[in-house]
């Protein structure tokens, strides 16, 4: 399933997924992507209403092929894994990886926030990391998809006219380039196999 | 990791170790992402531009630690936070509860109190707050006075009431407050039963026996190692058979002190000390 990789040989350790409103139909389109011998794994924050218990897992896994878990604190990662963050919690990597849970505040109104996974993911993965902002409604994720860039990593956004919410995506794109803006086909297709994400067929999407 | 970062951590590294040997603060076991993002937050506050620079300040303007702590220490709860919790207590441990003559309960790491004003309105309305005497630690002063204050925004309280009701509450929560000038006050015949005190998990022992320990949302701020000696004072704190609620979110499953503990609620998080150590 690996590809020939990046130019560099760094390979997708983990890939990180922020979406709000119009997200679980997102994705519902992309999480059958991910294949049984993943190496990577994968963390999602997708806005929820606080106060009930969170039924992604419950959602995405008859769709998905890899285990799926709302991340517990401190749990050790392993690859081929999903975790959502829980809740009216954010979610954070630390070195390890290990998962870390905060009640911090909310960030852009958010708790799961998707600046907060990004940010701290693009500390512990740096190059190794593929980050993706889907459908949403507000600004959450701009500013930790700008840390993925500058830590060295990936930087996908669904197609901003194909997706059911825009804003989250063109406040992302509105603090500099990403390298992909794909509509969701695409990003199953990157999902299948993320170590070809600078093979030809994606390149010619590539935005300088 | 890039240079920017890697400089950050060594700074953060520096700051911590600076605030405990200058102050005696420890953060040294504090989960490095989250401390990461307040460190950045207070370094834009004090308007500087690296973290080493902040160090500089805290080292030699001790007027900058205080509020320096309140960045860094773990932030404001609410009131009834996951009323089922508030339910499992009520319906699980009260019960129990009642057959003591007298009762301590320690809420650990009570921030700005909201946690412990919850537990005495529920001990009042469980007939049990008369003869209980709660001790409610935190290593902030500023953040224990607030507490001690009991003073609260207007615009909170609508939340408060809604999760006070749904944790199964035998009264109204304007029973216990009075309104004035956009704040709530709390009651206070509800604070001559609770003890204000500076206390650190990192670094302070066990100062009584308790029935109860309430730890919710704090362990999650430190690493494995500082959980494990939390876990460990609330094990030596506890009388057999004592309760020990903990955050939805936080467990008991990696810590070597998991032994000591059987599981009462699973959903709610409420465990019970063993018989024997």
């Amino acid at each position: 399933m690996t590809g020939p990789g990046r130019a560099d040989g760094t390979r997708v350790e983990a890939i990180v997924i922020g979406a709000s409103a119009g997200g679980v139909e997102a994705l519902n389109q992309i999480l059958p992507a991910l294949q049984p011998d993943l190496a990577a794994s994968v963390f999602i924050v997708l806005h929820l209403p606080r106060g009930r218990p969170s039924l992604l897992v419950e959602i995405f896994a008859s769709g998905c092929a890899l285990p799926l878990r709302e991340a517990e604190d401190k749990e050790a990662v392993q690859p081929g894994t999903v975790y959502f963050a829980p809740p009216d919690y954010h979610l954070l990597l630390e070195a390890g990886p290990r998962l870390a849970l905060s009640v911090d505040e909310p960030v852009h109104h958010a708790r799961p926030s998707v600046d907060v996974l990004f940010e701290s993911a693009a500390d512990v993965f740096g190059a190794r990391l593929l980050g993706i902002i889907l459908s949403g409604a507000n600004e959450d994720g701009a500013d930790g998809l700008a840390s993925i860039r500058r830590a060295g990593g990936v930087t996908v956004v669904q197609d901003p006219a194909l997706a059911q919410e825009s804003r989250m995506i063109l406040s992302a794109l509105s603090r500099g380039p990403v390298d992909f803006v794909l509509c969701l086909d695409r990003i199953a297709e990157l999902l299948r196999a993320p170590d070809q994400v600078t093979s030809s067929a994606f390149r010619a999407t590539r935005r300088a | 990791m890039n240079a920017a970062a890697r400089n950050f951590e060594i700074e953060l590294q520096l700051l911590i170790d600076a605030i405990y040997l200058r102050y005696h603060y420890d953060f040294r076991d504090y989960a490095r992402a989250s401390l990461k993002r307040r460190a950045l937050a207070a370094m834009a506050r004090f308007s500087c531009a690296t973290l080493s620079q902040l160090q500089d300040k805290v080292m030699h303007d001790p007027a900058v630690l205080p509020v320096l702590l309140d960045y860094l220490t773990v932030p404001v709860s609410e009131m009834f936070r996951d009323p089922g919790y508030f339910r499992a207590l009520r319906e699980s441990v009260v019960p129990v509860l009642r057959t003591y003559p007298s009762l301590k309960v320690w809420v650990a790491g009570c921030s700005t109190g909201e946690e412990v004003y919850s537990l005495a309105i529920l001990l009042r309305e469980e007939g049990l707050l008369s003869r209980t005497l709660i001790y409610a630690t935190d290593i902030n002063p500023q953040t224990l006075l607030k507490a001690q204050a009991g003073i609260y925004d207007m615009d909170r309280v609508a939340g408060f009431t809604e999760n006070h009701r749904s944790s199964g509450a035998r009264t109204s929560l304007s029973d216990y407050y009075t309104a004035a000038y956009g704040n709530v006050v709390l009651d206070k015949s509800l604070r001559q039963h609770i003890v204000f005190s500076d206390h650190s998990l990192a670094s302070d022992s066990v100062f009584a026996e308790v029935q109860l320990v309430s730890c919710r949302n704090v362990l999650i701020y430190f690493n494995r190692g500082l959980q494990d000696r939390a876990l460990g004072l609330f094990r030596d704190a506890l009388c057999r058979k004592g309760f020990l609620g903990i955050g939805s979110k936080e467990s008991l499953r990696f810590s070597t002190c998991a032994d000591a503990f059987q599981e009462l609620s699973r959903e709610e998080r409420i465990y019970r000390r063993k018989d024997e150590p």
